[in-house]
Formats: C-alpha cells, structure tokens, sequence
C-alpha cells in the first residue's frame, strides 16, 4: 500500500483544444481561450496524479496535452483513461524535466485510450506493481527512429499479473513494448513498429506473446535474459505473431544491450530458457526470420565477468509450426555476412532458423533442446564458438520435444481480461 | 494514539497576546514591538495549511530567518548535491518526546515530529544567483537582502506515517504546492537554471528507499549522516541530542558510523566517494530501492565491485550509457558510464534523474578521481 492522500480529488474534464505547461516564470500572455483550457487540464491533471486516491478514474480529454515535466502516480487502484489513441494526446515535445513521461508506482492501474508523444526519456514506466492493465495506448516518437529518442515505449518492470493489449508503440530507441523482471504476463493484439526491438520481454517468468505485428524494427521479438539482476526469466511463448521485414538499421545508442541486435532479426531469443514459438508469420527479416543465440553471441561488454549464477545458454526452446517466407539474405552483421555467402554463395539465404551454437560445456548429454518440428524449415548451428569451423544444418539433433508451456492466466481483477 | 487534530486548536487558544488590526499603532506604543517568537503548530494530513507561516516553522523578520527556539538546526556530513542550492535543515521534535537511535536505517521519530529543509541561493542586486557560493550553517547569517528562498520542503510525521509536502517562496511566504513547479531563475553568469520543485508523488521518487513498500522516510536523518560536528556550536549533533535527551538509544559515539564528508580533501578518496554516492544514489540504488532493476548498487552498504558497477554491462540505460560499455571501467573514468550519466544534464541519460539541471563538477571530479583509483580491467 502506498501512503495517504492529502485530499480527495474529482475532475470533470471537459476541455478540448491544445496547451501546455511552461516554466513558471514565463508569462501568460496571448494565449487563445482554447488553450487556456487546455493548460487548464494540464494543471488538473497533474493535480488528479498527486492527490489520487484508489478507485479513481482520471479523464482524459481529447486534445494536445503539452507537458514539460515528467507525471507521477504513486497511488494504487487508478485508471486513466483517455478518448483514444489518436485523439488524447499527452505531448511531451520540449520536456525539460524528468526521464520519463508518465512515471507509475502503483498497483491496480489501468491505462487506456490515450497517446503519450516525444517524451525525452521513457514513454510509459512501470516500476512495481501488481494487475497493470495497458490498453490502446500509443507511444510515439513523432520524428521517426533516432537514436536521442527515448529509451523505452511501454516499460512495466518488476510488475506482476500485466496485460498490454491493443497498443501501438512507434519509434523507441531501445524497445516499443518492454517488459522487464516481471511475472505473468500477456503482451497481444499489439503493433511495434520502427523501434529497435519491437516488442521485448526481459528477464520475466511466465509471458505469453501473442497475435502481435512486429514490423520495421530492427528486431522484431526479443526474449532475453541479462546478468546482474535480481530476477533470472523464463518460459515465455511467442506465437501467431506477424513478424516481417524488421530490416530497420540498428539506431540504439552504443553500448546499450540492443546495440549488438543485428537489422533483419525476426524472433530473437537470447540466454533464455524454455521458450516456445509457434504458429507465428515469419518474412522478410534480412539477417533471419528466427535467431537463437547465447549471451556470448550478444556483442555485449562483459561477457568475460559473468556471474556463476547466470546461465548464458538459451535451452529449452521449441520451434514448430510457423509459417516462413524469404528472409535470411542480407544480414545486418559483417561476420554474419561472410558465414553466409562462404555457406550459401553470394545471392543464398539463411535458412529460416539461425543458432549460435555455443552450449554449456557441462550440460553433456542432456543437450540444449533446440527442438524444431516446422515441416521443411531449416536450422543452421553457425558454430560461433569454434570459429564458425563447424557451421551446418543437422537436423536430426533438433528432432526432439520439450513439455508445452501453460497458458498465462491472469488473475484477480485481470482474470475477465484474459 | 493522542489525538492530533485538536492540537492545533488548542494551540490556538494558548497563543500569546497579538495586537488586532486596528491595535496595531498602540501595541507598538505599548509593547515596543510585536514581536513574538514563532511557535510550533502541527497539522493533521487532512489540514495542511496553505501558507508556511502557519506551521510557525521559521518567521521573516527584517531580512533575517528567525527560528523558534524549539527548532534545531542540523547539517550533513555529505548532503545530496540540488544545483548548487544552499540548504537550511531543521527539526522539530514535540515536547518531550524522543528520537529513537538506529544503526542504519533513518532514525525513528515521534509523531508530531517535523523535519525543514529550506533550499536558497546568494543573489545579486539583478536578482540573478550564484551557483558556486557557501555558507556557515548559522541561519542568522542569511540575510534576505542578498539571498532569495526558494522552497521549504517538510517532512511532516503523521500517526500512519511520513508526508512530504513543498512550498514554494513568493513574495516573504511559501505557499503549498502538491504538483510541484519549475522555476526560471536567472544565473549571474548570463544563463538560466530550471529549478525544478519537486511534486508530491517526485518526493516519494527518493524518499520510497523502499520502493515495493513505497513508504517514505527521511534520507538525511540517519547515523552516519548526522554524526557530525554540528554548524554553529560544533560539538557533535547525536552527541548533543543524546545530552539533551531528544535522541534515545544510541551507543557510544565510537560506534556510531560516519559517513566521509565530501569534499574534504586531505579524507580518504574511496570513502568520500562511497559517501557520496551513498546520499546522492543509494535512495533509488539499493536492493530495495526503485533502481534495483538495474542491479546497480550504490547505497553504503554495497561491497561487491560487480553491483558497484565495476565491469558491469548497463541493463536499461538508453543513451545514458554515452556510447560506453561498463559503469566503472577502473582507471578509467572517461570510459566509465557512471562519470558519464553525472557529466551529462540530458534527462533522459543524467543521474540522479531528478533535482539537477545542472552538472556538480566537484562531485564529478570526485568520483573520476575515485574511478581513476580503482585498479582492475575489464575483460
């Protein structure tokens, strides 16, 4: 629970028109009554995120809401909701404060029908949290892929029990929808398009990805684990998911974790387990339309620092169903390149399925698990950790079958959602 | 539980005798002046006053501060770094109660309790501030004709907990302000600073050192902060709180821990780095804290080089990684992310996130000369 409210506070909304919020020693002079409306509703809005209390439902009117410094909830069982996403406009063009645009530390939040543009750091952020529902919100960075844009689009973190459903997320530096360190989760029905990676979950126990469009991004869909951080993921399933010629050139800023994703990456799982993808729509992705890989094929510093308790092996990964179309042709990494034109000749293709290779030394027999059961497509083992001597389709090593994850259910208030 | 919301009235009724309106030439005849020293008022979470003046906290007199003899004046060993503000601390405990000692975590106060911090700058006859400039400590020394006051944040303890709560300074009163506000305030050196108040909820953003929990508490008010001498009468502060009986349970003072104080530079450079960081970070840098998602540990009590950052890759940085791959590359603090997040005033690449648009080159220097210390190599 988080702390009490110094007042109880109802707005009614009805302002329409453009307006916004400026340092407060500029003066107000000239501005038209519809803006002052609207600069208005900045004020009160800011007022309604301060002073919430649980139950509160925060309108949103239709309109171009400017804002200059980053919005905080922190209380639980808010909705802000919003005419639609075209229509609600939360513009952070010109932000001067904060690294976020909407900041929420709370539970039992919903979000829906609104856009949030131009932040100069993170869209929406997340940190902690159980039940977050995010729902027709979209986040832009109006000027196109840049990498000063911000970092993350929608960011829930450390939540439990999140559904994003029917959100659009455009342009981030980093990833459109990021779901990090979080638990039971349902990312569907949404479109991620020119960001570097799409659509990605991070270190998270239990998603489920679905009847999403991951188009234009450098990567498509990304299913990651990274060292260092308090919660190891696994087991997420991507499936009946479009995901086409995310050939975007990589516009991350140097030395983040998505800066090594080569352009042309489809579904990219990277360092973790039990992962299924399934019944997806592959094409065009330039590098390769699927790409399993280990924490040393990332292109990340600190590769030689791991920490004993980090495990670098994608394992556990099933792969059946999908239908795949062109692809593989141009990858986005030099050294990827020259693998394929010295295996498939100057005009050849990747096969649909790329892995690196590299298993655990200490796994023995027990293997990897890369199992794939998708009628004629094809994995190539680039051999990364031998030089790429071995590089070669076998196909029969991967004839094998991990156990079906479960369906994510959510519960409590979420329980109808899903 | 007493019941705190009548207090105030009965406050009220005690007050002393003040001159109405139209007394007013008369009481001056009569009493010289009407001068009373500010009294203490404490206010229930649904009464905030809008104006600071009714809290009795501090008076403008004259252009000085006049502090009511209950309010203790307190300094920190190395404070959080607000674009070069100057900062006036203070501490009111009710009557006859005490502070209850504890090692680590802030101290644990009594309901009723009040804590001020009164942020302000040296301005010249444009009205323009200094950035670089210091201060005894003695709040009889801030004369307002030569400073302007800014904000007065308190930290206000409620039966069921801490309330943060701004206000902002116009005119010779500060008034409430739940939203926060950013501030244009012209620098002598011809440029601006956007000041930023912080609001409510951006209060919670440091003072939630448990972020799950999301509570707040006093940063400052910790052990290793305040033992310390104190500003004015420089004999120890917990020392002296514990003389006067407003701090109970506290050890002997050789076991109570200290933080290093900055930027004195004959101290030792790792541990006046660690205090620094540990103030400036460790609120949001803890295990608990909002930025344990990125498993970077800054807080004091972090020892594995790993989650101090040392080799270790950025998990969510954006472009506040600056192009660079580590946090801490030792030896090299020009590669290193975390010189690099506080060199830069971007938004969305500085650290702290909030409560500087402005770069702290001494801190800065600090912690680069920290880093250059630091030996080992990234593989």
């Amino acid at each position: 629970m988080h702390r009490p409210h110094l007042l109880s506070f109802t707005i009614a909304l009805l302002m329409f028109g453009c307006g916004g919020e400026s340092a407060s020693s500029s003066s107000g002079a000239d501005i038209s009554p519809a803006m002052a409306s609207s600069e208005a509703f900045v004020q009160q809005f800011r007022e309604a995120l301060e002073s919430a209390e649980p139950g509160d439902i925060i309108d949103v009117p239709a309109g171009v809401h400017s804002f200059k410094r980053a919005l905080t909830l922190n209380t639980d069982g808010v909705t802000i909701r919003g005419k639609g996403m075209d229509k609600s406009i939360l513009s952070f063009k010109g932000q001067i404060s904060g690294a976020e645009g909407l900041s929420v530390n709370a539970s039992d939040f919903v979000i829906e029908d609104l856009a949030i543009e131009d932040t100069i750091g993170d869209a929406l952020k997340v940190n902690e949290g159980e039940n977050i529902i995010i729902r027709h919100i979209r986040t832009e960075w109006t000027n196109g892929p840049d990498v000063n844009n911000g970092a993350y689009g929608i960011y829930p973190v450390q939540t439990v029990n999140t559904l994003i459903e029917g959100s659009v997320a455009i342009a981030a530096s980093d990833a459109g929808i990021y779901v990090g360190q979080s638990k039971n989760v349902i990312v569907r029905n949404n479109r991620a398009e020119y960001n570097v990676a799409g659509i990605e979950v991070e270190n998270t126990i239990g998603a489920d990805v679905y009847d999403n469009i991951a188009t234009n991004n450098t990567g498509g869909i990304l299913v990651f684990n990274m060292p260092q951080i308090p919660q190891r993921g696994h087991s997420t399933r991507v499936y009946n998911n479009q995901v086409s010629r995310n050939n975007t050139e990589n516009f991350a800023a140097p030395g983040t974790a998505v800066s090594g994703v080569p352009k042309g990456s489809g579904i990219l799982v990277n360092s973790n387990d039990n992962v299924e993808i399934f019944n997806n729509q592959l094409s065009d992705n330039d590098t390769a339309n699927i790409l399993i890989s280990s924490y040393f094929s990332a292109n990340y510093a600190g590769q030689k620092n791991l920490a004993k308790e980090f495990d670098p092996y994608p394992e556990y990964i099933s792969i059946y169903g999908n239908t795949f179309q062109g692809g593989g042709e141009k990858p986005g990494a030099d050294y990827l390149n020259q693998i394929r034109v010295a295996l498939y000749g100057p005009t050849g293709a990747f096969p649909d399925i790329i892995w690196d290779g590299i298993v655990n030394p200490e796994a023995g027999t027990d293997g990897p698990f890369i199992c794939v059961n998708n009628s004629e497509a094809k994995l190539l083992n680039l051999d990364a950790g031998n030089n790429f001597e071995g590089a070669q389709v076998n196909m029969a090593v991967h004839d094998c079958e991990v156990d079906k994850l479960p369906a994510i259910v959510l519960r409590g208030a979420l329980a109808n959602a899903s | 539980m007493f019941a705190l919301s009548t207090k105030p009235k009965a406050r009220l009724l005690k007050r002393p005798f003040t001159c109405a309106r139209w007394l007013i030439p008369l009481c001056l005849v009569i009493l010289g002046a009407c001068h009373r020293s500010p009294e203490v008022q404490f206010f229930g979470d649904q009464e905030y006053p809008q104006k600071l003046s009714a809290w009795g906290l501090m008076q403008l007199d004259n252009q000085l501060i006049r502090l009511p003899s209950e309010q203790q004046v307190y300094e920190l060993n190395t404070p959080l770094f607000t674009d070069y503000a100057l900062k006036l601390r203070t501490l009111y405990l009710p009557v006859d109660t005490s502070i209850s000692y504890r090692a680590t975590d802030a101290f644990d106060f009594p309901v009723g309790s009040i804590i001020s911090k009164t942020f302000f700058y040296p301005v010249n006859s444009s009205g323009a501030i200094a950035l670089q400039s210091s201060w005894n400590g003695n709040p009889h020394d801030i004369d307002l004709s030569v400073h302007r006051l800014i904000e007065t944040r308190l930290l206000v303890r409620q039966p069921q907990g801490w309330d943060a709560l701004s206000y902002i300074w116009r005119n010779g009163e500060a008034y409430l302000s739940i939203i926060g506000d950013l501030i244009t305030l012209p620098v002598d050196d011809g440029s601006e600073l956007n000041y930023l108040v912080p609001s409510r909820n951006q209060c919670a953003g440091c003072h939630a050192e448990n972020h799950t929990h999301g509570t707040i508490h006093p940063i400052g008010l910790k052990a290793r902060h305040l033992n310390r001498p104190h500003p004015i009468h420089a004999r120890n502060q917990l020392l002296n709180w514990q003389q006067s009986g407003d701090l109970s349970g506290a050890p002997q003072p050789a076991l109570i821990p200290r933080n290093a104080r900055w930027g004195e530079n004959n101290g030792d450079l790792n541990l006046r780095a660690r205090a620094y960081l540990d103030i400036n970070c460790g609120h949001c840098h803890n295990p608990r804290g909002a930025a344990d998602t990125s498993g970077l540990m800054l807080d004091h009590q972090a020892s594995d080089p790993a989650h101090l950052g040392v080799c270790k890759p950025p998990i969510a940085s954006g472009r506040g990684s600056g192009g660079h791959l580590y946090d801490i590359v030792p030896g090299n603090p020009e590669l290193s992310i975390l010189a690099y997040r506080m060199s830069t005033t971007d938004p969305a690449a500085m650290m702290p996130e909030l409560g500087r648009a402005r770069v702290h080159r001494e801190g800065l220097t600090l912690i680069e000369d920290w880093i250059a210390s630091l030996s080992g190599v990234c593989l």
